[in-house]
């Protein structure tokens, strides 16, 4: 961080500042582990949210099945923890102790051979980050280097969380089916249940939140970041500049899978449990509307606009439970109609002026923002 | 697994099967169509296309109670009323839509694609709220029920015969619609060159107002049916949206020759796979190779050359 | 002294719905006369910090009023409101009146989890009624151990589950498999099975237990077992396999909107119900799922539960009466309904047997506790926090009613780990 003023502008500085004083200090302080633990949920899918950004908002490549990839690393981490759980002391009523206890309801007499390596530790962090991000890179490496964009690419990976969903479903003896991994423990011998191991998991939770967002900044500002966007927008002109456009995809698309795989294992440590219903089409395309919600263009709107749409689910949900659906429709409409840059388009119309005169900037520091911002509607009209 | 039975036996079951697929068909041909048009012509994605299906079946619902309730002479054929007003209902919405809605979007595809997700859930909550959580029964006429012996094997189901006849008058008619009519010839012509399309006269929003109640009216005449088979209530239409996007894109999304073979290609699958496999698996298998497909080529079975 | 006054002005006031009502209280307070909340000091009854005061006592409901569940956990939220209406109209539990807070649960497994820690956390209900899918109980499972909550689970379940914290009111699965697979070998002589479900934990359990059953106990044998995706709609291919192999029964575990698919196909293809053969028994259509169906294309098919809307006793008769005055005539009641109507009730016995709020009081008195005001009869909470249960065999009317064909003739002991059939 040394560097920082390289690639992280005064604005940028401020942002980082905000966020991390709000997920660090503010929120730990005003609520109890109660409501801290919910909070904490909400960031995980901030990581789902802020890989958006880089694929969605500045590549343009919609992905439709970010919980797969959230499931993926929730299932590997939950998976561990399972094994953990199942000792041969703490199963012994089962017919083979030792086994996780759906494998026993299915007459499995044997751990299958997959989940062997996740006895140990370094494996499962490994795997978390490795196998969502190898499947991201098969499924971009088949669809891109084929030049298959946008909606297609959209619809297939639906069908590929309809798919994965089914599969999980369907093979509950290696999987736990429809009621996942469930009763989940300890890890590495530490009780994950317990308000302070809530806590502590929260602030692991936020900072690696941070990392991420560091991170994505980072990408954003390199060469790389600029590239995605310019492909975005004319991706013939970038690909006749001598550039291979599918790499920089994959790549993008594998750097969302990895941070939606690290999400995933934070809310399975959390939450306490994993299961198919995050992997399926409802979940991937809710996650799209936080990161559309807090403007897809900006990293910390996404990490708002998760806080803000989970906030009002839960709020609304629990006051008026019927109306909470034509709610959550209407914001999906209003974000696209009326609020195209989300939260961050907000900010950047009534706040930022007031902001850059106290940081005593002069002219918007943040060349490529303010054009790509407008995006849809200046590349609409371009079009005509 | 064919040892114990006799040929004849065999032959009546392979007969029933071939029918079994081909009721599939005609349901997957229903269900695309309307999201064919839609999506392959004017390249919006519709992910509420199953709301508007599941529209139709409650306007068959209301109509079966009120046929029974008030009309009990006429219930024998309350099913066309049915049919013709989910189409005027649901085209009606759709026109709606497409003013409020969609109109806004066309140069935006992923953003449609959210703002029907939207409305999808609208549409979702305010099923719920009027007809109730529960899924609501629609009484057939005693016509459509049961089925109608062949041999002692062979039955052919009488709604499956409607649903299939159904489908190729549909069928039939989308064609002459898209390739002999007026809006049809204006339709292409927006499609493939809007601006043209709009210097030689055409009223294009009228068109794309058009094209997509006709979309969603022909969503709706399948909702109707599929109360024959299926079940209606709010959450309904979420089962179709997968299949239904993958018979279109899988057909090749601007061409409706494509979507019938391509829903005929993976209906004939999915009804052998499941015969040999157990049920779940075969579902996989059928999106898997789909999907594998679509990987290796990405434009579908059949596509229009067009220069991007 | 002023809740002495409300509730002897709400004892007079509600004589008449009360003696209409009657049917539905249990001995225990008919002989005790009306218990006064100043007999059981709130200080003694909750020792634990519950929110009980002086004259209420708060209770949580969890069940999803939104999504895909939300058409089946209805009716059990109805069932439950009314229980809580009848106790208070009874002058409620140790003179206390019930209050409850609704959460939903929104058909999603963490939302459960998330409104179980709030209800027994922020809330401090002294018991919750709710959830209905086996991954809703699963996700709450751990929080209710955890913060020694008390849940009253109504649904029929695949058992494999003994928790202290859960009284489960509907019926494991051996309880509603076997006694309807023996009446099924004895009185239609059926010798093969073609065994058919929904892909989740239940029927798959259910469906084990079953073959188990009909090959070790029956000598009958299996000819077919299969799976569809929740929410499948085409049937014919395995409708086709069932042709071929022509069992003497269909058992079908099919949930959901794929029975109404499963149901009307059948009807289309030309296996008709009403015959001789093949016999269709299942244990997952209830009279609401019939709602969805529709009575003409399941006529003549044999469901096996505890509890039909059409049973004939006079706590049946007076639990339908008020059921429909409370939630409408059109309304029918399935068999879940019935088991979550017992969660309020069973709780109110333990309480008073406890003499306390107190989570762990109520544990250990509740294996034991009667319940003969029951309109499936009468029920008693085993050791292992299951009912005891009759095992019945109804057939379905084209009205959506069951007609009862057969019942067992003792409570059937619940076994969640049944030894042998695992």
């Amino acid at each position: 961080m040394t560097s920082g003023n390289s690639f992280l502008t005064r604005q940028e500085l401020l942002g980082l500042a905000v966020v991390s004083l709000l997920i660090l200090v503010v929120l730990p302080a005003s609520v109890d582990i109660f409501r801290l633990n919910l909070i904490g949920k909400y960031l995980t899918y901030a990581f789902v949210a802020i890989g958006l950004v880089l694929c969605w908002g500045m590549g343009g490549i919609l992905s439709l099945g970010q919980g797969v990839f959230f499931g993926l690393g929730g299932y590997c981490m939950a998976m561990f923890l399972k094994l953990e759980a199942s000792t041969p002391e703490a199963t012994k009523i089962q017919s083979t102790p030792g086994i996780p206890d759906f494998m026993d309801w299915n007459q499995l007499t044997e751990l299958p051979w997959f989940w062997e390596p996740f006895h140990s530790f370094p494996f499962t962090l490994v795997a978390i980050v490795a196998l969502p991000s190898l499947f991201a890179f098969v499924i971009g490496a088949a669809m891109f280097k084929r030049r298959v964009g946008g909606v297609y690419f959209a619809i297939i990976t639906q069908a590929i969380a309809a798919i994965l969903t089914i599969l999980i479903i369907g093979q509950q003896g290696y999987t736990g089916g429809v009621n996942g991994i469930t009763d989940l423990r300890t890890l590495l011998g530490w009780d994950i249940r317990t308000d302070s191991a809530k806590y502590v998991l929260y602030f692991v939770n936020a900072g690696l939140l941070i990392a991420v967002i560091v991170a994505a900044q980072a990408v954003r500002k390199s060469k790389l970041g600029r590239l995605l966007v310019a492909l975005r927008d004319k991706e013939d002109r970038v690909r006749f500049s001598g550039y291979d456009v599918a790499n920089f995809k994959i790549f993008a698309f594998c750097l969302a899978a990895a941070f939606s795989a690290i999400g995933g294992a934070m809310f399975t440590l959390q939450v306490g449990f994993m299961s198919p219903s995050f992997v399926g089409i409802v979940p991937s395309i809710e996650m799209v509307i936080y990161t559309a919600v807090g403007g897809r263009l900006s990293i910390f709107g996404a990490v708002y606009g998760t806080l803000l749409v989970n906030w009002a689910k839960t709020t609304f949900s629990e006051t008026f439970p019927e109306l909470w659906l034509f709610g959550l429709g209407a914001l999906f409409i209003a974000v696209v109609l009326v609020f195209p840059n989300g939260l961050a388009g907000l900010y950047r119309s009534y706040l930022q002026p007031h902001v850059d005169r106290l940081l005593g900037v002069k002219k918007p520091a943040d060349d490529d923002e303010p054009a790509s911002d407008a995006v849809p509607e200046a590349a609409a009209r371009a079009a005509e | 697994m064919f040892a114990d039975y006799s040929w004849s036996e065999l032959g009546s079951i392979f007969a029933m099967q071939g029918f079994a697929g081909l009721i599939l068909f005609s349901v997957f041909v229903l269900m695309a169509l309307g999201l064919a048009i839609i999506f392959g012509q004017m390249g919006v994605i519709n992910m509420a296309h199953g709301e508007f299906m599941i529209l139709g079946a409650y306007v068959t619902y209301l109509c079966s109670n009120f046929f029974s309730t008030y009309l009990p002479a006429l219930f024998g054929i309350y099913f066309f009323v049915a049919m013709i007003l989910a189409f005027f209902a649901s085209g009606a919405l759709g026109a709606l839509v497409e003013w409020g809605l969609i109109r806004h979007l066309y140069k935006r595809p992923l953003d449609t694609l959210l703002a029907t997700w939207g409305l999808s859930l609208i549409l979702q909550q305010a099923y719920r709220s009027i007809f109730g959580a529960r899924e609501v029964g629609v009484s057939l006429p005693s016509w459509l029920l049961g089925s109608w012996p062949l041999t002692d094997l062979i039955e052919i189901p009488i709604n499956g015969l409607f649903v299939m006849s159904l489908t190729f008058l549909i069928a039939v008619g989308v064609y002459f619609l898209m390739f002999r009519s007026r809006l049809g010839m204006q339709t292409r012509a927006v499609v493939q060159n809007r601006v043209m399309a709009g210097a030689v006269g055409i009223n294009t929003e009228r068109v794309d107002r058009m094209t997509f109640a006709i979309g969603c009216g022909i969503a709706g005449v399948a909702g109707s049916a599929f109360t024959m088979i299926g079940s209606t209530g709010p959450t309904a239409g979420q089962l179709y949206i997968v299949d239904t996007f993958l018979i279109v894109v899988f057909g090749g999304a601007a061409s409706l020759l494509g979507t019938i073979a391509s829903a005929f290609t993976i209906s004939q699958a999915q009804s052998t796979m499941e015969f040999f496999l157990s049920g779940s698996m075969a579902k996989v298998l059928t999106l898997l190779t789909v999907v594998g497909i679509l990987m290796l080529r990405p434009e579908g079975l059949f596509s229009l050359k067009i220069r991007r | 002294m002023t809740e002495k006054t409300r509730s002897e002005n709400a004892f007079s006031l509600r004589r008449r719905e009360l003696l209409a009502g009657m049917a539905s209280i249990p001995m225990m307070s008919m002989l005790g006369g009306p218990v006064r909340a100043q007999d059981y000091p709130t200080a003694e009854v909750n020792t634990t910090g519950l929110a009980v005061t002086d004259d209420t006592v708060t209770v949580g409901i969890l069940h999803s009023v939104t999504g895909t569940m939300a058409i089946s956990e209805t009716g059990s939220v109805q069932a439950e409101k009314l229980a809580i209406k009848q106790i208070n109209e009874m002058g409620g539990v140790l003179g206390r009146k019930i209050e409850f807070i609704q959460e939903d649960g929104a058909s999603d497994w963490p939302t459960f989890a998330e409104k179980a820690k709030k209800l027994l956390v922020n809330d401090k209900v002294a018991s919750v009624m709710g959830c209905w899918t086996s991954a809703s109980r699963k996700a709450v499972l751990p929080v209710f151990e955890q913060y020694n909550g008390m849940l009253f689970y109504p649904t029929f379940y695949e058992g494999l589950e003994e928790s202290p914290n859960v009284i489960y009111t509907g019926q494991e699965a051996t309880q509603q498999i076997i006694a309807g697979l023996d009446w099924v070998a004895k009185e239609k002589g059926a010798k093969s099975f073609y065994l058919l479900g929904s892909d989740y934990i239940w029927p798959r359990t259910s469906n084990k237990i079953a073959r188990k059953h009909i090959e070790e106990h029956l000598g009958a044998k299996v000819v077919g077992e299969e799976y569809y995706p929740l929410g499948h709609t085409q049937f014919n291919s395995v409708i086709n396999k069932i042709k071929l192999k022509k069992p003497d029964v269909i058992y079908a575990i099919v949930v959901g909107g794929s029975n109404v698919a499963f149901y009307k196909q059948l009807k289309a293809a030309g296996i008709d119900m009403t015959k001789e053969k093949p016999v269709l028994l299942t244990i997952s259509v209830t009279e609401d799922e019939i709602l969805g169906i529709g009575g003409e294309n399941i006529v003549g098919a044999y469901a096996c539960m505890k509890y039909f809307q059409s049973l004939d006793n006079p706590n049946n008769e007076a639990f339908v009466a008020a059921f429909k005055e409370m939630w409408g005539d059109d309304i029918v009641i399935g068999d879940v309904t019935q088991a979550a109507y017992l969660g309020p009730w069973l709780w109110k016995l333990a309480v008073e047997k406890a003499g306390s709020f107190d989570i762990d009081k109520i544990k250990a008195a509740l294996p034991g506790i009667e319940f003969d005001k029951a309109p499936e009869g009468y029920v008693k909470v085993h050791e292992n926090h299951h009912l005891w249960s009759k095992t019945r065999v109804g057939r379905a009317r084209d009205d959506g009613q069951y007609d009862l064909v057969y019942e067992t003739a003792d409570l059937v002991e619940p076994d969640p780990f049944p030894e042998g059939y695992q």
